[in-house]
């Protein structure tokens, strides 16, 4: 087996090495995610006290709205797909993706994608200002010149999901070496196969969303115009149709990885690992007949709010299950805490503690009193910072000894985990009671009464900022001169990439598929 | 497998996956008509239902369900709007009619739109029309004022629980979406 592999830049540009592209993936996320932070220290900068400080209202609005899109689609979303590139055809004993050459395209659009997104800041009129959800009228009628990059921008970014989608759907359904039944696959595959379905149904609607907004905005269709017969009601039925089903998108692989690295650092097996496919697939089910939930406010009859407001509280059960099966892996295990065990239990409580929220956002009546406050902020970074993002970190401590060949420092992984843990909650906790109060989201300025948990929330945000820096450093520091990684760093590991690959993964694997048992 | 036969088997996957994107994709548009099918059985977004026949029937004396009137001007749209009643009290079954009046204040020539909502949306589905401006688009010339005519009877099958219900109207100037000219004036 050859080590062999092309320099330079073409290496990048030509590649079609699954491993090349996820480093790609995962470091244009990283990129990404230190962009759309910068937005966020810019409006935690603003909110530090009442009162107009540092930029204008409008701006301050393109500030959420691209820190949104930002984190959703830059940050998150390609970093799980780098995670995919990187380990799907390790862990199923694949010579690589099934789709090589799609595979380097669906990565080569985002960048465009993204320069196409974040040019609007520097346009006549400004980015989009109308807040990550694009919400018609604001999205149409009122939206800046701009928003045709936006839509423009949406679309690649679309097209690059799907290509990825399906690149992982024929990986895993056709590429499987002999022996690897389905029920065999580490669940970090099984939970990329049911986010690879969802994205696969869902992207093309928002594909479909946002041509309704182009044409509306210049064709002279009336979707969501009601002047012209459409309904901009609508348009929030149709974009939480997938946007629903995107959180779980964002999330989903995340569940993958913490059940690859909780059985590891406990040295048990994965309990109840069919259950876990099972709850998986619920989940993923469920997400699709639950959109209204996000838009109890509009009006619906009560027939409809009860129907969304139970049809997602059924999600809290396959949630349970798997939260039950973490803590039941951990039960009795002779548990250790190195740094991605400990991302991986922190992403367990405070994933939970975002779970809670979300049901209680669920109960339509106590929705009316939460609806557009900072509550909805903290419940959904909850799930996003320290579920996708603390899932994703995980992922990076774990498996780096195996894509590099080098261990990171152990006490600098464990001060960047409770530097991270601490300015977490202290960003985001605070926010619960300053949307229980009424404090309303996407605003620059707020009443006196929530001066004291801004305060903390912004002095926390800083902190995190500046921690995810710091990773940044010390991942860069692992990677130049790290330790020698072992062939099997952890001796909790499981799977092929530990048993029959050396560290740093030759740049060619399996070529000849292993014997699975 | 062998090279060959996996590149088959990959082709039909692929093909089954790019049917299913492009289904999703025709679904996004199929939920334009599927919403407002939907909206019209149930009556769940307040929209009112295009012109209605009265046909004579038993108006139900014992009860009477106040009827309110709202006006709504859209940006951008230079007329004044509202209804010449604020609210009447009617009678399920009986046909009933009030006027609207609207006057172009600007120098221009405008053509309008009204939006008619009905809140609780549920009773939008016995709230029935037989004439109505909001059918039509308006045009109104310069300084021109109009009184409109509004038609409209409850259904007596209107249940117990709704007393009261309002209509509203929001006014959209759509002079730029149409040719002024192929708009006749009232």
């Amino acid at each position: 087996m050859s080590d062999h592999h092309p320099t330079g830049i073409t290496r990048w540009l030509y590649t079609t090495n699954h491993k090349d592209i996820g480093s790609m993936y995962l470091w244009f996320s990283f990129i990404m995610f230190l962009i759309g932070g910068a937005m966020a220290m810019v409006i935690r900068a603003e909110l530090y006290q009442p009162g107009l400080q540092f930029v204008e209202p409008n701006f301050f609005n393109q500030m959420t709205t691209m820190h949104g899109l930002i984190m959703v689609f830059g940050a998150v979303m390609p970093s799980m797909v780098g995670l995919a590139n990187w380990l799907i055809p390790m862990m199923i004993g694949a010579p690589d993706m099934a789709l090589p050459r799609m595979n380097n395209w669906s990565f080569w659009i985002l960048p465009f994608a993204f320069t196409l997104l974040l040019s609007s800041l520097f346009m006549e009129g400004g980015a989009p200002n109308f807040g990550w959800t694009f919400y018609a009228p604001l999205s149409t009628t009122y939206g800046p010149p701009s928003t045709d990059f936006f839509i423009l921008g949406v679309h690649m970014m679309g097209i690059s999901s799907i290509m990825g989608a399906i690149n992982v759907i024929v990986t895993v359904f056709n590429m499987r070496a002999p022996g690897m039944t389905l029920m065999k696959m580490p669940l970090f595959v099984w939970t990329w196969l049911i986010t690879a379905f969802l994205l696969i149904m869902v992207m093309p609607v928002l594909a479909g969303t946002v041509t309704m907004m182009l044409t509306d905005r210049h064709f002279g269709t009336s979707f969501f115009d009601a002047a012209g017969g459409g309904d901009p009601v609508m348009f929030q039925h149709i974009f939480w149709f997938f946007g629903h089903p995107e959180v779980y998108i964002m999330i989903l692989p995340a569940f993958g990885v913490v059940s690859e690295i909780i059985p590891a650092f406990s040295r048990k097996k994965l309990f109840g690992y069919s259950s876990m496919v099972y709850a998986t697939a619920s989940i993923a089910l469920l997400s699709f007949i639950v959109w209204a939930h996000h838009m109890f406010a509009v009006g619906m009859p009560v027939a409809g709010e009860l129907f969304f407001m139970i049809a997602t509280m059924l999600i809290a059960v396959p949630t349970g299950v798997k939260v039950f099966n973490w803590v039941a892996t951990m039960w009795q295990g002779s548990l250790t805490f190195e740094t991605p065990m400990l991302f991986s239990i922190a992403f367990v409580i405070l994933f939970t503690i975002g779970g809670f929220s979300g049901v209680m956002l669920a109960m339509a009546p106590v929705d009316f009193q939460y609806h557009d406050t900072y509550f909805v902020v903290a419940h959904f970074h909850y799930v996003l910072f320290p579920g996708a993002i603390f899932g994703t970190t995980a992922a990076v401590y774990y498996w780096l000894p195996k894509w590099t060949g080098k261990m990171y420092n152990e006490t600098s992984g464990k001060i960047h985990f409770w530097l991270s843990m601490i300015f977490v909650n202290l960003t985001f906790f605070p926010m619960h009671f300053s949307g229980l109060a009424g404090m309303p989201r996407r605003i620059p300025d707020y009443n006196m009464m929530f001066a004291d948990f801004n305060m903390w929330a912004s002095i926390g945000a800083f902190g995190l900022g500046l921690t995810q820096v710091y990773f940044l450093i010390s991942i860069i520091i692992a990677i130049r001169g790290g330790k020698k990684a072992d062939e099997k760093q952890w001796e909790g590991a499981t799977g092929l990439e530990w048993d029959a690959l050396p560290s740093p993964a030759p740049y060619h694997t399996f070529a000849t598929p292993p014997k699975v048992d | 497998m062998t090279e060959q036969v996996q590149k088959d088997e990959n082709k039909k996957l692929i093909l089954r996956l790019i049917a299913i994107i492009g289904g999703m994709f025709l679904f996004a548009f199929a939920l334009v008509p599927l919403y407002n099918v939907f909206c019209d059985i149930t009556g769940i977004n307040g929209k009112t239902r295009g012109q209605a026949l009265y046909e004579k029937v038993d108006i139900d004396k014992e009860r009477v369900i106040t009827v309110e009137f709202l006006t709504n001007i859209n940006r951008g749209m230079p007329w004044e709007f509202k209804s010449m009643v604020k609210s009447i009290e009617v009678h399920p079954g009986e046909l009933n009619e009030v006027r609207f009046y609207a006057k172009n204040r600007s120098k221009f020539d405008i053509v309008g739109q009204s939006v008619p909502s009905v809140s609780p949306g549920e009773a939008a589905l016995y709230l029935n029309k037989t004439e109505c401006f909001c059918f039509d688009q308006q045009r109104l010339n310069a300084g021109e004022e109009i009184e409109m005519p509004m038609k409209f009877y409850i259904d007596a099958d209107i249940p117990e629980d709704i007393t009261r219900l309002t209509l509203s109207y929001q006014l959209f100037n759509i002079t730029d979406s149409v040719k002024v000219e192929a708009v006749a004036t009232k």
